[in-house]
């Protein structure tokens, strides 16, 4: 019974959103909005399951002082840290005149608060980072991915040389003896609207089937490999 | 001073609008009729009219049009909306279903000059049963999902089915091999969506096959996780596969973890885990995004064998370059169907391809189409012509 409950539930609700989709007639038109209420019922009772696990696991770690409890501390002071500022900033910054305490205190994350100075401050600086290190990881895989070791990769280093090409401006400056229609630029639009969108759409028409198949899979039960089943 | 010269622009605007209003006459929108919004769940009616001829004409005075409904043709009648100059159609969301409502449209003028309609309707809200917009969405899923079944029949009932080998597939069982030969562990990325996504699902299942081969190869495993959901459906997933590969008590519960939702706070602990941990497989499967070159690129310095797999195109030629092998789109939901080598699973496959030849078939019969109707066939004059030509014959 145990695989076989959640077979039934995973059936029954596939079947029934795939049919929502081609019934607009009730009680089918309103049963996503009643799936998102529910989710958003059950989120709020999770979030809360969320945290004390969360404070429970990491509260452990550093008791225990197992591997890496020093994390453990980092995420418990971080989320102290920035519950106070959002929880009890209505306490020490100072109220508009006119505001009541609840309509104060919906402005915790305004610009100038505590909660919006780690905001600011910690947490956008810390995501930034990460992010820019992506610009050097692209110039080493361009690196690779631009060696003109076959027929295809050179085609490829062709086409990425004229994108680039065309879409600076010193691209047409160079190449502005050429017939106008085929100026760099033109050239480049070509490639990106034509032969990579063509190949994007291929990709598309694939995962859409595989989307399908995949979930006509699960629907009818016959991929069952998640329940440790056979399929 | 700003408010002075503001004042100054809305006189010179009334200025410019008064005679305009005054000076001429404003004529009703006509021919106003009614009829039940197509294809919802019913609480609206469309309000269809004809332009005014004072909007026809491109009148300053005009500045759009009021709506007005009753459940009676008499009236009385009571404002519903607006609609801008120009426009034709209004419709009506508050409407009961199954009750007779009538409209009067209103041309608007400035400083309250109106020339009103005469009544249209009757028109009643109707939910209906089938959204006919989508006919062709219904006819493309009826023959996909024929052609699945039917190719899952045939392989349950003993027939052989060719696929195609898939690279990145074939070289699953390699990459656990070569993670036990050295002794290091295998890192397993289900994407950063949660489980409503389907490409999250489709690198569950393969989470399955990868975790039963660490099960028999006696590796260990780890899963870190974006998303809570996620985390739960893997252990769920792992602990099946060790039990089914003989090894129960070799699952470690604390292998599968959460680490955190935020994009790049994720994609720091896991690039901080390869670079301490130097693991010899990591598998990328599912949904990603910006962090999908933080991971390769860090995977490839480390010298980890890696396999990607997503459907997210803008995120596969990073994939490519960084990788060992990749998984492009439907190849990743093909994935745990090809590695059971289970014949209904291959059927579904088979009828997936079934599905492609469908839709290649119908992209080249309507790019030919639209070409031959871009030289001039199949208009009036060339139906006619050929019509004679045959008629002739």
């Amino acid at each position: 019974m145990r695989r076989e409950i959640p077979l039934i539930i995973t059936s029954f609700v596939g079947f029934l959103f795939v049919i929502r989709f081609f019934i607009p007639h009730e009680p089918f038109a309103s049963m996503e909005n009643t799936a998102s209420s529910w989710i958003q019922v059950i989120k709020a009772f999770a979030i809360w399951l969320g945290i004390l696990n969360l404070l429970k696991i990491s509260g452990e770690k550093i008791y225990k002082k197992d591997k890496g409890w020093g994390f453990a501390a980092i995420v418990i002071a971080s989320f102290l840290a920035i519950s106070i500022a959002g929880f009890f900033f209505p306490f020490w910054e100072t109220r508009t005149p006119g505001d009541s305490f609840i309509e104060h205190a919906r402005k915790f994350q305004y610009p100038g608060t505590s909660f919006d100075w780690f905001y600011t401050y910690v947490y956008t600086p810390l995501s930034s980072t990460m992010f820019a290190t992506l610009a050097f990881f692209i110039a080493s895989a361009a690196f690779r991915a631009f060696r003109a070791r076959s027929f295809q990769a050179t085609l490829l280093l062709l086409a990425g040389f004229i994108v680039m090409l065309g879409s600076v401006p010193v691209g047409n400056a160079l190449f502005s003896w050429l017939p106008q229609g085929w100026q760099v630029s033109d050239i480049a639009d070509w490639i990106k609207n034509y032969p990579q969108v063509a190949g994007q759409r291929a990709i598309q028409i694939g995962i859409a089937l595989g989307i399908i198949s995949t979930s006509l899979r699960l629907i009818l039960g016959v991929e069952r490999s998640h329940l440790g089943g056979e399929g | 001073m700003k408010s002075k010269f503001a004042l100054f622009l809305f006189g010179l605007a009334l200025f410019a609008a008064v005679p305009a209003a005054v000076g001429q006459t404003l004529l009703p929108p006509t021919a106003v009729r009614a009829k039940d919004a197509p294809n919802d769940a019913g609480k609206s009616i469309l309000a269809l009219w004809q332009l005014s001829a004072s909007d026809i004409k491109g009148d300053k005075a005009v500045i759009g049009y009021q709506i007005f409904r009753s459940v009676s043709a008499q009236g009385p009648f009571e404002a519903v909306g607006t609609a801008a100059k120009g426009d034709t159609l209004f419709t009506d969301h508050v409407a009961k279903n199954g009750t007779d409502y009538y409209y009067k449209v209103r041309t608007l003028g400035a400083l309250g000059v109106f020339a009103e309609s005469e009544t249209g309707g009757p028109a009643q809200a109707k939910a209906q049963w089938f959204n006919s917009d989508r006919s062709n969405a219904f006819l493309a899923v009826l023959i996909l999902v024929t052609a699945i079944l039917y190719f899952i029949y045939k392989a349950s009932t003993g027939k052989e089915l060719y696929i195609r080998k898939i690279a990145g597939l074939e070289e699953v069982d390699n990459a656990v091999g070569r993670a036990t030969e050295m002794g290091k562990k295998i890192i397993f990325i289900p994407g950063r969506q949660d489980m409503d996504n389907v490409q999250t699902i489709a690198a569950v299942l393969l989470l399955g096959r990868v975790a039963k081969l660490a099960a028999e190869y006696e590796t260990r495993l780890e899963v870190p996780n974006v998303r809570s959901m996620v985390m739960v459906s893997c252990r769920e997933v792992v602990k099946e596969a060790f039990l089914k590969a003989g090894r129960p008590e070799a699952y470690r519960e604390d292998d599968i973890y959460y680490i955190t939702e935020d994009q790049f706070g994720f994609a720091a602990a896991v690039d901080g885990m390869m670079l301490r941990d130097k693991p010899a497989a990591v598998f990328y499967q599912g949904a990603f995004f910006a962090e999908a070159l933080i991971f390769a690129e860090t995977g490839n310095s480390i010298g980890a064998i890696q396999i990607a797999g997503t459907a997210q195109p803008a995120q596969l030629p990073f994939f490519v370059v960084a990788c060992d092998y990749t998984l492009i789109g439907e190849e990743l939901f093909a994935a745990s169907a090809y590695l059971s080598k289970e014949p209904r699973l291959l059927g579904s496959l088979k009828g997936q391809d079934v599905g492609k030849v469908f839709i290649l078939t119908a992209i080249s019969l309507g790019a030919a189409l639209a070409t031959l109707k871009a030289m001039g066939w199949f208009s009036g004059e060339w139906t006619a012509a050929y019509i004679k030509a045959f008629l002739v014959r």
